[in-house]
């Protein structure tokens, strides 16, 4: 349960990435979070529709982008994928592989209305 | 309609700190650790075994993180090593912000092992780099063997197990091998020890561990 810092920290960083006089013009900001980056997507829009209403970013609306874990399997030499979050190869059941995707959180881009 | 791509981590102002705070350590040649769990797992009883094995060898300080009280703190200060008590009032996790300001209370030059002991939570403290060079994290028998699979980030993201309260095993219904192998397959590099803070069986083995780990 820490979506409200997450939130704050959003915040935060598209203020550095935006000019003050247009703060008030952000329609949307883009994130993409991993299927395992210990985040909950419901929640976090939850937490940043409750902050915002305080800020310049009263109608930006935040859209969350769903990135699939995927790892490589050095054995197979291919990509692969689970549900559980396990380190574990789909194809060779080994454990020889590496987290290529889906436990970070980014934001991508906002929307400016000029 | 204009885009400004941003193309940012959103933990990335915590992660630039902590690694101001981990160049810190190197300088001053202190290893540290960052103690994860869930709450009531024995963090503070494996900190104070440790501590009781290790003071006359090195040089110990511990960093207590807690949502409320500085029970924990009083605990560890009966062992005479610098403590510094962090209390979240709420927070689930500590972040590098509060390991920074609790560090202008520790004289990190003698101190070879500093141990941040983080809230007691099994979710949240996993997204945040603190500057420790490795996070340990604390699973006792009680809790379960399938607790690697419900909570995989934290295993993720920790370097070491510690299987704790393995005195109880014979009274509770946790197969150890089935701990471990759940575990393993989150993260087949951890490394995994087993202790009991009742019988101070393991013990030994992990402070060798951490000895080997200390720079002169």
């Amino acid at each position: 349960m820490h979506e409200l810092s997450v939130a704050q920290n959003i915040i935060d960083i598209v203020k550095e990435n935006v000019p003050d006089t247009d703060y008030k013009h952000v329609n949307k900001i883009l994130l993409e979070v991993g299927e395992f980056s210990g985040i909950v997507a419901d929640s976090l829009l939850y937490c940043f529709d409750v902050i915002k209403s305080d800020t310049d970013f009263l109608n930006t609306k935040m859209e969350i982008k769903k990135i699939p874990f995927i790892l490589f399997c050095n054995s197979c030499k291919t990509e692969t994928t689970n549900n559980a979050g396990i380190r574990m190869c789909n194809i060779c059941g080994g454990y020889d592989t590496k987290i290529i995707s889906g436990i970070d959180m980014k934001i991508i881009e906002v929307e400016v209305n000029t | 309609m204009g885009i400004i791509t941003i193309e940012r981590k959103v933990l990335e102002k915590n992660d630039e700190l902590a690694s101001q705070i981990r160049d810190k350590f190197k300088i001053n040649n202190t290893f540290v650790v960052n103690i994860v769990s869930s709450p009531g797992s024995g963090k503070t009883s494996i900190l104070e075994r440790t501590i009781e094995k290790l003071k006359d060898k090195i040089k110990i300080a511990v960093i207590e993180g807690d949502v409320q009280t500085d029970l924990d703190a009083k605990r560890v200060e009966r062992y005479s090593v610098p403590v510094v008590q962090i209390v979240t009032n709420g927070g689930c996790h500590l972040e590098a912000k509060l390991v920074k300001d609790a560090l202008e209370n520790i004289d990190l030059k003698e101190i070879r092992f500093l141990v941040i002991e983080n809230v007691g939570n099994l979710v949240c403290p996993a997204g945040y780099d603190l500057g420790e060079d490795l996070k340990v994290l604390i699973l006792s028998t009680t809790e379960g063997e399938d607790k690697p699979l419900k909570y995989p980030k934290m295993f993720i993201n920790s370097s070491i197990l510690i299987i704790n309260k393995i005195d109880l095993l014979p009274y509770v219904d946790c197969n150890i091998e089935n701990l471990k192998k759940n575990a393993l397959s989150i993260n087949p590099d951890l490394v995994v020890f087993e202790t009991s803070c009742t019988t101070g069986e393991g013990i030994e083995k992990w402070c060798e561990w951490i000895l080997g780990n200390i720079k002169y």
